[in-house]
C-alpha cells in the first residue's frame, strides 16, 4: 500500500529560506541546507524548494544552494519557480533536482510541459496551478496568484496532464492562508477529472486537517504545507501519528 | 572502490552523494578499465528500457558488466539499471537485457486492478520474501522506500528478496548470488536506502 506524501514547501529568496523558521536545535533558521535536513530526519516524505527569486544572481545562488542540499538529503526533492524553458528544467536537475514543477511558465506556453515530459519522463514533471472561485467557476491565476488567465482550472489541468505532467499541485487560493482546512471540493473535481498523482495545498490549519483531507478524498496522494510546519504549529512526527491512529498509511520514521 | 556505469542515462548526482554519505568512495565510470578494477559495480538507470539497452550497448560496456558479473563481482543495478539484468523488457515492444538474473519486465498495468494510479509512485513499504538477503540486514520488514516505475519484474520468484504490495505483489528488490537490484530508488529512500547502500558496499556481501 502505497503511503500518503506529507511534503513541505520552503520559499527561498537569494539563497535563503523566507518567512522566519524557528526549531530548536537549528544554527541557521533560515538556511535551506540545515532546514532541509531538519524536515528530512523528521519524517518529511519529500521537499518542495520554490525559488522566489527575481534577480540572475539570485537564481545563480539558489542552484548553489540546491546542489548543497541535494548532497544531504536522500528524499525526492522538487524544485519550482522560475522554471520557463526546458534548459531551466536542465539547470535544476543537473543540481540534483528529481522533479520540476512548473505553472505561469507552462500557461505562458503549454509546450513546456510536452517538451520535459518528452526530455525527463512524466514523473519528472509537476504542474501546479494555483485556482479560485471567480463567479462559482474555477479560475486558473498565474504570477503567484496575482493574475486571473481566465482558463477554467479543470479543463487546464486536464490539458497539462495530456501532455505529461506527471503529478499536479493543487493550490487553492481561496483556501490559502485561511487555515481552516484544504479545500475539498476543489481537490474533489481534480481527482475526479485526473489519473495523475493529486497533492493538496493551501488551507491547513491543524492535524485534523489533513485527516480530514485523507478520509474524505482516499484519491489524494499527498498533503502540502508551509508556514504551519514552519511555525512548528504542526509537527510532521505528530501528524503521522495522527493519520496511523485513523489507519491512514503513512511512512513511519 | 564502486563504479556507478555512467551511459548517459539519468542523474547521477544523488547516487554519488549517497555513497559519499555512507563513508564510500563512489566514481561515476564509462571506462571499461574502471568497471574491471571497481570492487562493486551499480548500473544506474531512468528512461525506457530499449533506450537504455541500446545506449549501454552503443558503449560496449555491457559485455564488461556481464563478464564481470560472471566472475563474481558484486553487481547492483537500480530502477530501469534492475530491469535490465533480466532476459527481456516489453516497454515500446521486446528488447534483450542482460540476462544475468531469469525474467522479464512487463506493464505493471498487466497485473494491478484498473483505477490504481501508474506509474506505482511514492514510499512503500518493503515484505521481505523467504530468500534471505544480506542487503537488508540493517533494515526491517516494513520499511518504505521510495518508488517511481510503469513496469515491473515477472517470472522471476526464485530470485526476489522483497516485494511491495500496490493491488498486487511487485517485485521490489532481486538477487542472485553475486547480482543484485533494487526496483526503487535506495538514494532518494532516506536513512533506509542508505542501510541498503551500505550493506551493499561491505566487505564480503554479495561475494
Amino acid at each position: 500500500m502505497i503511503t500518503k506524501r506529507i511534503i513541505p514547501c520552503l520559499d527561498v529568496k537569494d539563497g535563503r529560506v523566507v518567512k522566519g523558521v524557528n526549531f530548536q536545535g537549528l544554527n541557521d533558521v533560515s538556511s535551506p541546507v540545515e532546514l532541509g535536513k531538519y524536515y528530512s530526519d523528521n519524517g518529511a516524505d519529500e521537499l518542495v524548494f520554490y525559488d522566489i527569486t527575481a534577480s540572475a544572481e539570485g537564481r545563480r545562488l539558489f542552484t548553489d544552494i540546491l546542489t548543497e542540499v541535494a548532497r544531504t538529503i536522500f528524499i525526492p526533492l522538487t524544485v519550482g519557480g522560475g522554471i520557463n524553458t526546458v534548459d531551466d528544467f536542465d539547470r535544476v536537475l543537473k543540481c540534483g533536482a528529481d522533479k520540476v514543477s512548473v505553472n505561469s511558465g507552462a500557461i505562458r506556453d503549454p509546450r513546456l510541459i510536452f517538451e520535459a515530459a518528452k526530455r525527463y519522463g512524466d514523473q519528472c514533471v509537476v504542474l501546479s496551478a494555483d485556482v479560485k472561485r471567480v463567479d462559482g467557476v474555477f479560475r486558473v491565476f498565474a504570477k503567484g496568484g496575482r493574475e486571473n488567465t481566465g482558463m477554467e482550472a479543470i479543463a487546464w489541468i486536464k490539458k497539462g496532464v495530456e501532455l505529461g505532467a506527471g503529478e499536479i499541485v493543487l493550490n487553492s487560493i481561496d483556501t490559502d492562508g485561511v487555515k481552516k482546512g484544504f479545500d475539498l471540493e476543489m481537490l474533489d473535481a481534480v481527482c475526479s477529472a485526473v489519473s495523475v498523482p493529486v497533492i493538496a495545498s493551501g488551507g491547513a490549519g491543524c492535524i485534523e486537517d489533513f485527516v480530514t483531507l485523507f478520509q474524505t478524498l482516499p484519491r489524494v496522494d499527498a498533503g502540502l504545507a508551509a508556514s504551519i510546519f514552519h511555525y512548528g504549529e504542526v509537527t510532521i512526527p505528530a501528524l503521522k501519528q495522527a493519520l496511523k491512529a485513523h489507519n491512514i498509511p503513512v511512512r513511519e520514521v | 572502490m564502486i563504479a556507478i556505469v555512467d551511459y548517459g542515462v539519468g542523474n547521477l548526482f544523488s547516487l554519488k552523494s549517497s555513497f559519499a554519505a555512507i563513508g564510500h568512495e563512489a566514481v561515476v565510470t564509462g571506462d571499461a578499465d574502471t568497471l574491471r578494477k571497481a570492487d562493486k559495480i551499480l548500473l544506474p538507470g531512468v528512461g525506457a528500457f530499449g533506450d537504455a539497452a541500446d545506449k549501454l550497448r552503443a558503449t560496449g560496456l555491457d559485455q564488461v558488466v556481464i563478464e564481470e558479473a560472471r566472475r563474481g563481482k558484486p553487481l547492483m543495478g537500480i530502477c530501469l539499471g534492475m530491469q535490465l539484468l533480466f532476459d527481456k523488457g516489453y516497454e515500446y515492444g521486446e528488447h534483450d537485457g542482460l540476462g544475468l538474473i531469469p525474467g522479464e519486465v512487463r506493464p505493471i498495468a498487466e497485473v494491478i486492478p484498473a483505477g490504481l494510479k501508474i506509474p506505482h509512485i511514492g514510499w512503500n513499504a518493503l515484505r521481505f520474501t523467504e530468500n534471505k538477503s544480506p542487503l537488508f540486514q540493517y533494515i526491517k520488514e516494513g520499511d518504505c522506500v521510495y518508488f517511481v516505475h510503469s513496469f515491473y519484474a515477472a517470472n522471476c520468484e526464485p530470485d526476489v528478496i522483497a516485494n511491495a504490495e500496490y493491488g498486487a505483489l511487485l517485485t521490489a528488490a532481486v538477487q542472485r548470488g553475486n547480482v543484485c537490484g533494487c526496483q526503487f530508488h535506495p538514494e532518494k529512500s532516506g536513512k533506509v536506502g542508505l542501510h541498503i547502500l551500505k550493506a551493499f558496499c561491505e566487505e564480503g556481501n554479495l561475494c
